[in-house]
């Protein structure tokens, strides 16, 4: 084809299986990711119907929504998270799907075991029942979150009808400033663009600042895209990708690797492909950044203060009053000056091996404030065996933190994990929506340094200031 | 799925914009594995203060028992894929969301349930919140046989729907059915792309 294709429109074309007329156009999925919380009803569904399960060597799946995180083999306390996670047994079983279950050495995040097991591979649509799919997007992937109806959909056909997203080209050029991670880019390009910024597009992150970043960088990068509002986030494919997934368990090996190599050298998006929008960001203008309200988008950087809803407008001011009321903060605190009870470093986008080398070189050699309870819950049990063989979990519990098993956690406290009413939490998750980490709670939002910081300091503090301690 | 093609209701403002899917059903209610029962815990966190109704969430005001379509501000449904969210309103009695903008999943989720999300101008959303407060039992009817919502004070406006999500939802097509259609398309991709990378 003569004509010039974005990274996405070349994966879209690619998986095109029928384009009925008046219809939406009909893509194939080559991955399909299931977890406890949103399949027992898809599968419900394929049983009333009388249906299979299509392709079920393109589907996995794993527990991680609602485990606890204390040591397996504990028993499960809660009666009806143990029946959510017993149906998917069922389920997998009676419908031969392979399952990374609690006892298992793959268990995991889905978004962090997916990549590590390299099932997640450039070129390929992935879909799971959970918004942030798009985390797989950073390996040049078309991966986006789906509901229980389009579960059910994928598993019965290994296809989903699917409207075609927009396409938004963000380029973050320049170099990240030191201390400066991509959770700080993915919130500043939230703060920016705001929380329906991408909605009903297709984001492709480009630009020096984002080839710089490795593969996990990436993968935080490309989680966040959904706090944005995008149906998809992703980076084309390149060395670094290439690097990342070879040799993985699931990754294409000898000779299918070459032919799966000479394919995925042709996704990214050719020169002078057109989007339909183009944000640009200066890498040099970010900073360390904080969440001071309900949602992602509220943001300010850690030099900053807490905003004055009276700057806003309409809806946005109420939406910024009910944010400071339900946060507990006055408008115009310093960031600094907030004092944290808890901290959590975990969670889908920032719980792996890079994050918690990162967490543990500003914790190394310090305290945790005595008036802070913080923990880190390792993505996956490769990430915790790979933690472990590096000593990041004695860093760790010398400086006072909690190393737990691997699952999704704090990240939104389906599990024992949970805030108490009023209690603040420094948090390397992905939302700060009331009541996200539990009822009352409130969420702040920071990359793993700035996380493992507060817990330190007690409040929030710019880690650019930090005291690294050699061993 | 149970087709939408007219409903006339009484409408519910709910005067907040980025309403997420979290404050919709909070995750605890998450566990449960069927469709059904969801309605009881809409808006938990909202509705309910120490275990007590909260008289001044807007569901909770009398004038209101029984709304069966919601208004509400921009980038509606935003947050997690949770068709809990979904089913929650529908159990509820809501039939369909009237605001300015919705998040994707949770758009896509409803057209699979019979639910409709309904894309008005802020301005247009504005004068419907106005008058469900001006005017008691306001009602309004949506219409998606012609893609227009009225009311009898002479409002009347259209709302954008792409055509197939809208043949689905006045039929109420299931569309796994629609899809196995294409089963000799979906068997010959299959031959030809035996792996991701081919
Ligand atoms: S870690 Fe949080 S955001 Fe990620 S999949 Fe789990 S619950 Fe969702």
């Amino acid at each position: 084809m003569a004509e010039k294709r974005t990274l996405f429109e070349k994966i879209w074309d690619a998986h095109l299986v029928a384009q009925p007329e008046g219809r939406s156009p009909i893509l194939y999925i080559d991955l399909h990711l299931v977890h406890e919380v949103t399949s027992p009803q898809a599968f419900d569904g394929l049983r009333a119907a009388g249906r299979k399960v299509r392709q079920t060597a393109r589907t996995v799946a794993t527990v991680d929504h609602n485990i606890p995180t204390e040591p397996r083999g504990t028993p499960i306390t809660d009666p009806i998270a143990a029946r959510q996670i017993e149906a998917l047994q069922a389920n997998c079983k009676e419908f031969g799907i392979q399952l990374f279950d609690m006892d298992s050495p793959e268990q995991g995040i889905v978004h962090v075991i997916g990549p590590e097991l390299g099932l997640t591979q450039p070129g390929k649509t992935i879909v799971c029942g959970d918004s942030h799919t798009s985390t797989h997007g950073a390996f040049g992937a078309l991966a986006f979150g789906i509901g229980t109806s389009e579960v059910e959909h994928v598993l019965a056909t290994q296809c989903l009808a699917q409207q075609k997203p927009k396409t938004m080209k963000i380029e973050v050029s320049g170099r990240l400033p030191e201390g400066v991670t991509a959770k700080d880019v993915a919130l500043g390009i939230i703060g920016q663009i705001g929380t329906d910024g991408a909605t009903g597009y297709a984001v492709e992150y480009a630009g020096k600042a984002v080839r710089d970043l490795s593969m996990e960088g990436r993968l935080t990068l490309c989680n966040m895209s959904i706090e944005a509002g995008a149906r998809a986030g992703m980076i084309a494919p390149d060395e670094t990708t290439f690097a990342y997934v070879k040799g993985r368990k699931f990754a294409p090996q000898s000779e299918d690797w070459e032919k799966a190599l000479a394919y995925w050298r042709s996704l990214p998006s050719d020169d002078g492909a057109v989007y339909d929008k183009v944000v640009q960001i200066d890498a040099a203008q970010l900073s360390p950044f904080v969440t001071w309200g309900t949602n992602p988008g509220m943001v300010a950087p850690i030099t900053g203060r807490v905003p004055d809803p009276a700057n806003y407008k309409d809806g946005d001011r109420k939406s910024a009053e009910l944010a400071l009321q339900y946060m507990g903060l006055q408008a115009g605190k310093r960031i600094e000056d907030i004092a944290i009870d808890r901290v959590f470093i975990g969670s889908c986008t920032n719980s792996r091996m890079e994050d918690l080398r990162a967490a543990a070189k500003v914790a190394r050699g310090h305290q945790v404030d005595p008036k802070v309870r913080a923990m880190v819950v390792p993505g996956s049990q490769r990430v915790k065996r790979a933690a472990e063989a590096e000593g990041l979990h004695k860093i760790f519990l010398d400086a006072g933190f909690e190393w737990r098993e691997s699952g999704c956690s704090m990240c939104l406290g389906m599990n024992p994990d949970i805030l108490q009413p009023g209690e603040r939490c420094a948090s390397t998750s992905n939302r700060n929506f009331e009541g996200r980490q539990g009822r009352g709670g409130r969420t702040h939002l920071v990359s793993p340094m700035m996380a493992a910081a507060a817990a330190i300091a007690g409040h929030f503090t710019d880690v650019r200031n930090w005291k690294f301690q050699k061993d | 799925m149970q087709p939408f093609r007219v409903h006339k209701g009484l409408v519910a403002p709910l005067d907040r914009v980025n309403v997420d899917t979290d404050q919709i059903i909070p995750k605890q209610f998450l566990k449960r594995i069927e469709k059904t029962g969801f309605g009881e815990f809409l808006f938990y966190d909202w509705r309910l203060k120490g275990g007590e109704k909260d008289r001044d969430f807007v569901l909770n005001e009398p004038r209101y028992q029984g709304a069966s379509v919601l208004v509400a501000g921009k980038n509606f449904g935003c947050g997690s894929s949770r068709e809990h969210a979904v089913w929650a309103l529908a159990d509820f009695g809501f039939r369909a969301v009237i605001a300015p903008s919705f998040a994707d999943i949770f758009a896509n989720n409803g057209t699979k349930n019979g639910f409709l999300t309904v894309k008005l101008s802020e301005q247009e959303v504005g004068e419907i919140v106005q008058r469900t407060k001006k005017h008691d039992g306001y009602q309004v009817t949506v219409d998606l046989e012609r893609c227009e919502v009225r009311d009898e004070q002479g409002l009347c406006a259209k709302f954008p729907v792409d055509d197939f999500v809208r043949h689905c939802l006045l039929n109420g097509l299931d569309d796994i059915g629609l899809t196995l259609q294409h089963e000799s398309e979906i068997s010959a991709y299959e031959a030809k792309h035996p792996k991701a990378w081919v």
